[in-house]
């Protein structure tokens, strides 16, 4: 008998029938076997085995008979489950002896889609109790055998079972939330003093409301109501605060920098827009404005392209941060011009190192591994339930993001030219459409623009939102129809901000009048402010004709999808809010659009002053090899690929993973967006978070370099990719980090001259630090390259696994002894140097002389060369091919040390391999005619990589086994 | 029958076929799905749960009812459990009419999940708890996307050329057949096992954890596909609509000229006997 056992929680029992559903014993539990593996990793040895079962909770009002019948014929498998049932209010028997009971309900108020699914079930097939509410609620429960200490069991509970800021924990089954939170009504107008506040007041105002507004904003706002002569109201100030946010306005970067005595008016506007307007490419359709770039990919048929961040929430919560990541970014694609259809996603991660001693792990911060697991079943559940194939994208690895995950998810879109532009016109109704309006996400606009803490799980918790990507895809569905009947003339998402922004943003030029009480709540107990901030999921906002929106409406009826008039788009050139009749806020849109103070911030940059390493000499270049193919940056990703639909929608051309075993990472992917042509479209990108901190001009080209190159190597034209910016930094008020920002969009701005690449669409996330106490950790600069980018004909697309012994084998492109931040340098564990940053003079015409090569079918495969250089990208064509390869490479020059690894090792961008067969070796030298190319040596029948020295002496002799096995990682997700 | 409706069912069998693509909240395959019929030489139509049950005389002009893949109301509960459900609530013995008057019922990963849940492999009469066959969650615990060979069997369902292997990508979550006790016997007695993934040699592969990932899921006898005894009822995990075109396949680079995905064949071989 342990007397002071800690329950961590205790909840009443609900006053609900409790149904638990598990496999029969007999059932291999692959969810039991997944806890059991996890608390191995956590050091919880003592547990033996796990079972998971799925609970259900259902209205008091059925009878016994009633709650037997539907558990027997909907919620338990005949063949597979056994179930069990409770009465309300009954305490499940006390568990055997040597067995703990962990149960994971979510809090009154966070999204249960699967309960909402059940109820909607029940009500279809007439199985609702006397009061007609079916009244559903899930939970999730282990059963857990071995000698257990209560320390064990909290701590599975805790970091495999429940996150508590969504769910409530609790150990041997006594109780668990039911029903939705109770709350009585606070709407209407509330008034917030501010006329009479100090400057002081002002800011622990805008703390203590997580309005997220500094000082010099406060006081603008305060100078606006004075000129009015009245106070704000609360729905007034929150909408300021939504729409003057970080996270919406993008202060940093359209600001004012000082930086080495220059003055910056708008950095974005001077550097990245600088050099696509300059450019104006004619096929890029719309650019910077909409909630996506849009381009031409054929005729009148163009595609668009978004990449979101969604770091913070990731943080707190990685599953429902990540999934919303994507569920969000699919509604930017529904919100460009008149929507599009989305036809791929992509997805890349920046976490700390997996084998993080939990020691180090800072106080309040997830786990790496539990981040990465998370947000990979985010991603895997939202965009697979969307129906659009995760195609490409990466994770990157490094201690900077223990306290700070970047998460950022992308999705490209179909439409065609009719569909670019819309107008909203005073007299049009606003429609909202999709998932109701709970307190969810309230305070996600502010929340993302401030740094995070230990304190953030708690402080946040409300700013973490929970997706339901059926509503999406049902809003997806009804919403392209619309669109195609011509039922709507605008479109946006309900993003950041919710309606505040989506609708403030519409009705800039306009005018618009809301009416509160229209909106469907998810429960009772909102204040008017917040549902008008809230930032449920699954919503998009509609301006529609009056005489359309009798059809429009039954369309989104006809499938189950909610669909109500909010209020109107007007003349007044103001935002006018009313609930239940009462104003509760109005606002001059001219002040809330353009009223945002522009701070000046300096920023300065200083080389860390780190002594230059060179080339540490490689005793065993084939060891040294093998140990960087099991670097985290470079080994396989395929446990996270293949837990993603990459092929959904058919239109797959080269997949992310390739090769005779399909364990060979492609460089980027290719769909072909339309059915009907031969046409296809690479995705790719690029990053590298090692070379931030050293240079971060030179981490942006190589970046932008490393998309591009990747795009060539399978296909694509470059001279028409199109490009998206997402920069992730720390805290720019700080000079520094400031300072390598500005220095990287200058990079920015210089390699898409250089390139002829405009950039079409981007976002930043600029207040990526993490405080522990009186310390703060930053992220390494980081940016994020994607590009998508046509090929002429997809029969001619290329692929990286070596195809067949005896051809010839190419590098392309000039390699030189840059090593910093390489992997090679992380290998031997020095830092510094000079990162290898792009040549923009010879880099676009090397890329457009083997574009066309590629075109024209001259290689059997081709490969770039990225993180661990060379040696990495021919032993990784080698494993994925089935074929050998000998080679000779000649030592290149290196400020000190060993010529022979930098050869191998350095990751000198602007370079591929290429696979040629003997028949077309001289029209493909002949193609190349002036550029750098070099013959390295033959593919082979036998299954070795060999690589010879200048003196040809055999340094690396290795089995293609050992390279895959080295590369394939021992993480199991 | 009257004279009428001899001649007008006579005139459309000579026509090309009408393929019905059911959809519901969360399905996802049905355009890829439609464009298959279309391109086997079938007239495709897209349809939503609700139309046909308003209108469930849709399916008399029709002659495949198609239920495609995606996550039917999000997997809630169960893979494909609510919208089978439904559609038992909804439609009841039609379906069982349709298939007993020569309707064909194809479902493909989550319109398999239904047609499991929806008992017409099983035939009529049977309760929902009475199955006696399951999709249950995948051996490995995750979502498997990846390309594997199936096998056609001697089956009932004579419209696929037993022996032929094909590739095809699978992506699922809950795919691995199970069988209550003396089940399997009973299916393979009615040559109701239709589809196996087998190696790229088309050999049989071990059962259980030996198998994968030829066999994504852990399926008992590696079994894929099911169909009812008339063969007209058919599910399959993997996806032939998503091996349509010569460059679906994983490794169309390595291979000589193709013309089109071996996909295609399954819709072909549907739509010529739904032609009959």
């Amino acid at each position: 008998m342990t007397s002071a056992r800690p329950v961590p929680t205790r909840l009443p029992l609900p006053a609900a029938w409790r149904v638990e559903v598990f496999l029969r014993p007999d059932e291999f539990d692959p969810e039991g076997a997944r806890l059991e593996h996890g608390a191995r990793e956590l050091g919880v040895a003592a547990l033996r085995s796990a079972r998971r079962g799925r609970g259900y909770l259902l209205s008091p009002a059925y009878s016994r008979i009633e709650v037997e019948s539907i558990a027997r014929e909907f919620l338990a498998d005949p063949v597979v489950d056994t179930w069990r049932l409770y009465a309300p209010s009954e305490s499940p028997p006390a568990p055997g002896p040597g067995t703990r009971r962990v149960l994971a309900a979510v809090l009154p108020g966070v999204m249960d889609p699967e309960a909402r699914s059940v109820e909607r079930l029940l009500v279809r097939v007439e199985r609702t109790p006397s009061d007609g509410e079916p009244r559903v609620g899930t939970f999730r429960v282990f059963e857990l055998e071995g000698e257990l200490g209560d320390d064990d069991v909290a701590t599975v509970g805790r970091k495999l079972v429940a996150n508590e800021t969504i769910e409530a924990l609790v150990t041997d089954g006594e109780g668990l939330p039911y029903g939705v939170p109770a709350g009585e009504s606070r709407r209407g107008a509330v008034t917030v003093p501010l006329r009479e506040a100090s400057p002081e007041q002002l800011v622990e105002l805008s703390r203590d409301g997580q309005l997220s507004l500094d000082r010099t904003e406060m006081l603008a706002v305060q100078a606006h109501y004075r000129a009015l002569e009245r106070e704000p109201t609360l729905a007034e100030l929150e909408t300021i605060a939504q729409t003057w946010s970080e996270h919406c306005k993008h202060k940093t970067l359209t600001g004012i920098v000082e930086f080495e005595g220059e003055r910056i008016d708008n950095l974005l506007k001077s550097t990245i827009k600088a050099a696509t307007d300059r450019l104006a490419k004619p096929w890029c359709w719309s650019v910077f404005v909409d909630n996506a770039g849009i381009v031409e990919f054929e005729g009148d048929v163009g595609v668009c392209f978004k990449v979101e961040t969604h770091n913070h929430p990731s943080a707190i919560d990685p599953y429902g941060g990540a999934g919303t990541g994507i569920g969000g970014v699919v509604r930017d694609i529904l919100g460009a011009g008149l929507g599009a259809r989305p036809v791929a996603n992509t997805d890349a991660f920046f976490v700390g190192p997996l084998d993080l001693p939990d020691d180090e792990l800072p106080k309040g911060a997830m786990h790496p591994r539990r981040i990465l697991r998370g947000v990979v079943a985010g991603v895997r559940d939202y965009g697979n339930r969307m129906g659009i194939p995760t195609v490409n994208g990466g994770v990157w690895f490094h201690e900077g993001y223990v306290g700070n995950p970047l998460v950022y998810a992308g999705t490209v879109g179909v439409m065609r030219r009719e569909h670019v532009a819309k107008e909203v016109r005073p007299g049009d109704l606003i429609v909202a459409v999709g998932g109701r309006t709970g307190r969810d996400g309230i305070h996600g606009a502010t929340f993302s623009s401030i740094e995070l803490s230990e304190h953030s799980e708690t402080l946040s918790s409300h700013a973490v939102q929970i997706g339901d990507p059926v509503t999406e895809k049902q809003v997806l569905d009804c919403m392209l129809e619309a669109r195609d009947r011509g039922l709507y003339r605008a479109v946006t998402d309900c993003g950041a901000g919710g309606f505040s922004s989506a609708v403030g943003e519409m009705g800039e030029k306009t005018g618009a009048e809301v009416h509160l009480e229209s909106v469907p709540l998810k429960y009772p107990g909102l204040a008017s402010h917040e549902i008008w901030i809230s930032e449920a999921q699954e919503r998009m906002v509609l301006a529609v004709p009056r005489e359309r929106v009798e059809e429009l409406l039954a369309l989104f009826a006809s499938e189950d999808v909610e669909a109500v008039v909010i209020g109107t788009f007007t003349d007044s050139k103001r935002l006018e809010l009313y609930d239940r009749g009462e104003l509760v806020g109005s606002l001059d849109m001219e002040f809330l659009h353009d009223g945002t103070p522009r701070p000046v911030r300096k920023a300065v940059w200083e080389r860390p002053d780190l002594p230059d390493p060179g080339c540490p000499p490689s005793a065993d270049p084939g060891a040294d090899l093998l140990a960087i193919l099991g670097r985290p940056n470079v080994q396989s990703r395929e446990w996270i690929v293949r837990q993603y639909d990459h092929e959904v929608q058919g239109r797959s051309v080269v997949k992310p993973l390739v090769g005779v075993r399909g364990d060979g990472p492609s460089d980027g992917a290719i769909v072909r967006p339309v059915d009907t042509s031969t046409r296809g479209l690479a995705i790719t990108c690029g990053a590298n978070p090692e070379y931030g901190d050293l240079d971060p001009y030179a981490m942006a080209t190589w970046a932008i370099d490393e998309a591009l190159r990747n795009a060539v190597a399978v296909g694509a034209d470059p001279t028409h990719a199109a490009i998206l910016d997402n920069f992730s930094w720390g805290n720019c008020n700080l000079p520094d980090r400031l300072g390598s920002l500005v220095l990287a969009a200058k990079a920015c701005h210089d390699a898409a001259l250089a390139y002829g690449t405009p950039f079409v669409s981007g976002k930043d996330s600029l207040n990526n630090e993490y405080r522990v106490g009186d310390r703060t950790l930053a992220i390494p600069p980081t940016l994020l390259i994607s590009s998508i980018a046509p090929v002429p004909d997809v029969r001619n697309a290329v692929t990286m696994d070596l195809k067949a012994a005896g051809n010839a084998i190419y590098l392309v492109g000039t390699t030189d002894g840059r090593l910093g931040g390489s992997q090679y340098h992380g290998l031997r564990g020095v830092r510094g140097g000079t990162v290898p940053g792009a040549d923009l003079e010879r880099a676009p015409a090397l890329m457009a002389a083997l574009h066309r090569a590629l075109a024209r079918g001259l290689a059997r495969s081709c490969h770039d060369l990225s993180e661990g250089g060379l040696a990495v990208a021919l032993a990784e064509s080698c494993f994925a091919g089935g074929v050998g390869a000998e080679i000779a490479v000649a030592p290149v020059e290196v400020t000190t040390g060993d010529g022979f690894a930098a050869a191998l090792f350095a990751e000198s961008p602007t370079r591929w391999i290429v696979e040629v067969e003997e028949r077309n070796r001289s029209a493909f030298e002949s193609a190349l005619e002036g550029m750098p190319l070099a013959l390295l040596g033959r593919t082979t029948d036998e299954p070795r990589l060999r690589v010879k020295d200048g003196s040809g002496a055999l340094r690396v002799d290795v089995e293609l086994d050992a390279l895959r096995a080295a590369h394939h990682g021992r993480f199991e997700g | 029958m009257t004279q009428t409706a001899m001649t007008s069912s006579t005139t459309s069998s000579t026509r090309a076929p009408r393929a019905l693509v059911l959809r519901s909240a969360g399905t996802n395959c049905d355009f890829e799905a439609a464009r298959a019929f279309e391109l086997a030489g079938a007239r495709a139509e897209r349809v939503h749960t609700n139309r046909l049950a308003e209108r469930p005389e849709l399916l008399r002009d029709c002659h495949v009812l198609f239920l495609p893949g995606g996550f039917s109301h999000g997997d809630s509960i169960a893979a494909g459990r609510i919208m089978g459900a439904e559609l038992r609530h909804r439609l009841g013995d039609l379906l069982h009419e349709f298939v007993h008057d020569g309707g064909f019922v194809v479902g493909v990963c989550n319109g398999f999940q239904v047609l499991v849940d929806l008992g017409l492999l099983e035939g009529p009469g049977r309760a929902a708890h009475e199955r006696r066959v399951a999709l249950a969650g995948n051996r490995s615990g995750r979502f498997e996307c990846r390309w594997v060979h199936l096998r056609n069997e001697a089956s009932a369902a004579t419209w696929l050329p037993s022996g032929a292997v094909w590739p095809v990508p699978v992506a699922h979550a809950e795919g691995r057949l199970a069988f209550a006790p003396g089940a399997i016997e009973e299916f393979e007695a009615n040559r109701q096992i239709a589809l196996r993934y087998v190696d790229a040699d088309g050999r049989d592969l071990p059962e259980g954890d030996a198998g994968y990932p030829s066999c994504p899921n852990g399926a008992a006898r590696n079994v894929a596909g099911l169909c009812d005894p008339s063969g007209r009822v058919l599910g399959l995990m993997p996806h032939p609509e998503r091996n349509l075109d010569p460059w679906n396949h994983p490794n169309w680079t390595r291979l000589g000229e193709r013309t089109t995905g071996e996909g295609l064949a399954f819709f072909e071989g549907l739509v010529a006997a739904a032609r009959v």
